[in-house]
């Protein structure tokens, strides 16, 4: 049985960890998260020039590295525990996903090559209707709305909650015809971010880790050579799309969940009260064991669902499964990142509630990732439908 | 990283599950899904014929070495033995503790004499074993026992005295390992021995201990010099910790898969119902669903990583393997409310007079035991924190 990384990808994920300890410390993070865009664009090149991240899963024929979906976990999962502040998620989990699932011939030729080279991109499908009913994430929160003016489409209506919206060079926009409801009449287009008529706010955001920004499409203009695949008929990749960025996220989140617990143990086995080490008290470590368990369980159920994402991608066995795997990684990792940091402000005791410690980043990152791309209970709704629903036998 | 089996072991999956549909037949087809946790006491006579069946197709003990009378299967191989065994429904091994503890800790640890005499049993099915380690005063501290072996020349035997308990299937038993302190000053894990024992003989009584679930499946063993043959002792006198913890090491995973088919089978039984009562339809049942659900799918994956061996480097534990009773007891332990639960106010009528409990019922019960047995929760965390993430260990008070 082969349910473990090959050595490439344990170089992969090593080099990766090697790297980020090295430019993700905690004084590049609190930089960055600081700045306009969330993000330290010198390092960003760097990134994309010497360690050619962005690339990792576009077919080598685009000038990628042909690399899978386990080897893009497996990297993830280390921006994860670094807290790693970059447009990496945006525009490779959501962006190049479009592209590779949604993306005609000559959308990808055009635009893979350049994300390649360095170019950040995301994929904007949210309206407000996504912070309805604590959280909707799938087709009944795509609300733009497409229209056809001679061969040109016209996109107008509100983005809220785009990851990097503010800073991203292209967008893939989710917009649905006038009038129709749920996963019909669905579009995507690839839209340069500078087209006229697109306003983007980048919003303050309690977790300063990760920008998030509204966009307002005010009768935007783009040719037919915009529109990915066919017109209304878009909703099952975009499931795809979103599923695989799922994937991805639920795998920062396992990786989160590691370093707080790591940092946190650390701190117990230094921290002495009543002339002994904190680490000694049971009732400490028995908070640890379920971090780690909790961890290691998350950690099973990513590189399952990157399995499933890799088969999903090309076409594979078990390509029907990945609704499942998604949510059944992204509920699991949203709970455990979320429990493990609070957990961790407790174990550190008062030195865990001030900004000057990296635990407020944890429990501020997890809350966040938690609510992108739906939570714990949204996900095991979705995964409830499936199991419970439909004619009783 | 691949998720599937290989191709001929898909091959082998086939055959298992061939062989299990033309033979859980007959007599032996009311005996499916019997016999698990809670339901132990069920049918142990056509039980035991089962388990004689099972070793005329050669499938007692697979993943022994050919020469003491297995199969030599490989890991994976046992792993979809255990998992089509599962799905087949077929019922509760009796012979389990000879074939996954007794027989693996004689065969790394046993003479040939030993081997020669305990091993043909065990494989034919026809010997069954139970294991004597608590006691009394020694639980989750099993280092405390007090049952006592002397040697007496006269004889040219080992004679025990003292008493066991929680010695689950002891009456349906024909053989019993003991640990025992071979050396009456000694304290803790020095000075015990690993006995080999008999249990039909006048100085060893059995007495059942009803449980929670208001039938019998462990048990009081006294030890009133009782006899042990000199050349069943496993290792010399002083080694009996050492035998007792390298039996641990046996349990490799291999019946986890096997183990998670019963909880889907479960799983399964509980949505059934919740579709069916209505159930189904409410939302914190359905989150509690899709959990259990969501927390079963990745225990698969935790095993298959745990079967995929990426160890410590240091030979240690893997994680994966160090969190799984835990978690899967835990789990399990859910299950049972979850099942409850789902049912309302029928979960507490019971199928008849006057302490006839549903299947589901007896799972609910039994699953209590399952976060206490074999390392309990506290215990397993212990363990967690202390050699998965180096946090010191417990302090320990000297015996008085
Ligand atoms: C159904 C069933 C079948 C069994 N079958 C067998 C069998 O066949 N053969 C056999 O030898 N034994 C068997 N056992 C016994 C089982 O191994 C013990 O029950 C178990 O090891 C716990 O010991 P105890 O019952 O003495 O509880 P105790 O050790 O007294 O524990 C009581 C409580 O104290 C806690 N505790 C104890 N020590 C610590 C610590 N250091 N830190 C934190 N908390 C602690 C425990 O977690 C538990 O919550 C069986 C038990 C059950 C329930």
């Amino acid at each position: 049985m082969d349910f473990a990384f090959t050595d490439e990808q344990l170089m992969i994920r090593d080099t990766a960890q090697a790297f980020l300890a090295e430019v993700s410390d905690s004084a590049a993070v609190r930089a960055a998260m600081v700045s306009e865009h969330g993000f330290d664009a010198e390092l960003w090149q760097r990134i994309c020039a010497d360690m050619y991240w962005q690339a990792i899963h576009i077919p080598e024929q685009y000038g990628g590295m042909g690399l899978g979906y386990v080897e893009l976990v497996a990297m993830v999962e280390q921006m994860g525990r670094f807290l790693l502040c970059s447009p990496f998620f945006s525009t490779v989990c959501l962006a190049t996903n479009a592209l590779l699932v949604a993306g005609t011939e000559e959308q990808k030729t055009r635009y893979l090559p350049r994300i390649c080279e360095g170019m950040t991109a995301t994929l904007a499908h949210t309206g407000a209707a996504a912070g309805q009913f604590g959280g909707q994430w799938h087709a009944e929160a795509v609300e733009a709305t497409v229209t056809r003016d001679g061969d040109d489409y016209m996109l107008s209506g509100e983005l809220r909650y785009v990851v990097d919206g503010g800073s991203a060079e292209l967008l893939i926009v989710a917009a649905r015809e006038p009038g129709s409801c749920g996963t019909d009449g669905i579009s995507l287009f690839v839209v340069p971010a500078d087209t006229l008529g697109i306003n983007r706010q980048i919003l303050p955001t309690m977790d300063q880790t990760r920008k998030l920004a509204n966009i307002s499409l005010d009768r935007v203009r783009v040719p037919p050579t915009a529109l990915m695949g066919e017109p209304g008929q878009a909703w099952p990749q975009l499931q795809t799309i979103i599923n695989l960025a799922t994937v991805a996220l639920a795998a920062e989140q396992m990786g989160g969940a590691q370093q707080v617990m790591d940092i946190t143990v650390e701190y117990t086995k230094e921290r002495t009260q009543f002339n002994r080490p904190i680490a000694s008290f049971q009732a400490i470590k028995h908070k640890a064991a379920d971090m780690m368990t909790q961890v290691e369980v998350a950690r099973s159920g990513v590189y399952y669902a990157a399995c499933v994402a890799q088969e999903a991608l090309t076409g594979g066995e078990l390509a029907g499964e990945l609704n499942e795997a998604a949510s059944v990684a992204k509920s699991y990792c949203s709970d455990v990142y979320f429990s493990n940091a609070g957990e961790a402000i407790q174990m550190h005791g008062g030195v865990g509630f001030t900004w000057e410690y990296d635990v407020h980043l944890y429990f501020k990152r997890a809350k966040a990732s938690e609510h992108l791309l739906g939570n714990g209970d949204y996900h095991r709704e979705r995964l409830a439908a499936m199991l419970l629903d439909g004619e009783v036998a | 990283m691949k998720l599937s089996f290989s191709a001929e072991d898909e091959q082998f999956r086939q055959e298992v599950a061939t062989w299990l549909q033309q033979n859980l037949t007959g007599e032996f087809a009311k005996l499916r899904f019997r016999g698990g946790p809670g339901d132990e006491h069920m049918y142990p006579e056509e039980r035991k014929r089962w388990e004689q069946k099972l070793a005329e197709g050669g499938w007692t003990c697979i993943g022994w070495p050919t020469e003491y009378g297995g199969r030599g299967c490989s890991i994976e191989q046992q792993v979809i033995f255990n998992e089509e065994y599962a799905r087949a429904g077929a019922p509760g091994h009796v012979g389990h503790i000879g074939e996954g503890l007794a027989g693996p800790t004689i065969i790394a640890f046993g003479s040939e004499e030993q081997k020669q005499k305990y091993l043909p049993g065990i494989v034919a099915g026809t010997e069954l074993w139970c294991q004597g380690y608590s006691e009394p005063g020694a639980g989750s501290d099993l280092a405390n026992v007090k049952t006592r072996a002397r040697f007496d020349e006269e004889k040219g035997k080992w004679i025990i005295n003292g008493q066991k308990v929680w010695t689950s299937l002891a009456h349906e038993s024909d053989y019993i390992f003991v640990i025992a302190r071979t050396d009456p000053d000694s304290v803790a894990h020095k000075g015990l021995g690993f006995f080999l024992m008999k249990m039909d003989q006048p100085g060893i009584d059995v007495r059942g201990i009803e449980q929670i679930t208001g039938t019998c499946e462990f048990n009081e063993v006294f030890f009133d010099d009782a006899e042990c043959d000199a050349g069943d002792i496993v290792g010399a006198p002083g080694d009996g910790w050492k035998v007792a913890m390298g039996l641990l090491g046996f349990e490799r995973g291999v019946s986890t898969l096997g183990q998670q088919m019963q909880f889907q089978n479960e799983l399964n039984q509980v949505i059934e119902i919740a579709r069916r009562n209505g159930a189904a339809k409410n939302p914190a049942i359905r989150q509690r669903l899709a959990k259990a659900h969501t927390e079963l799918k990745i225990m698969r994956y935790n095993s298959m990583r745990m079967l995929s061996g990426q160890g410590g480097s240091d030979g240690s534990l893997q994680k994966e393997a160090l969190i799984y009773k835990l978690f899967w007891a835990t789990w399990h332990r859910t299950m049972g409310e979850l099942a409850m639960d789902v049912l309302g106010p029928e979960s507490q009528v019971l199928e008849g007079g006057p302490y006839e409990l549903s299947r589901l019922q007896a799972m609910y019960l039994f699953v209590r035991s399952d976060t206490i047995y074999g390392g309990t929760n506290e215990i397993q965390k212990n363990i967690i924190a202390e050699r998965g993430l180096g946090m010191p260990k417990e302090p320990r008070v000297a015996a008085k």
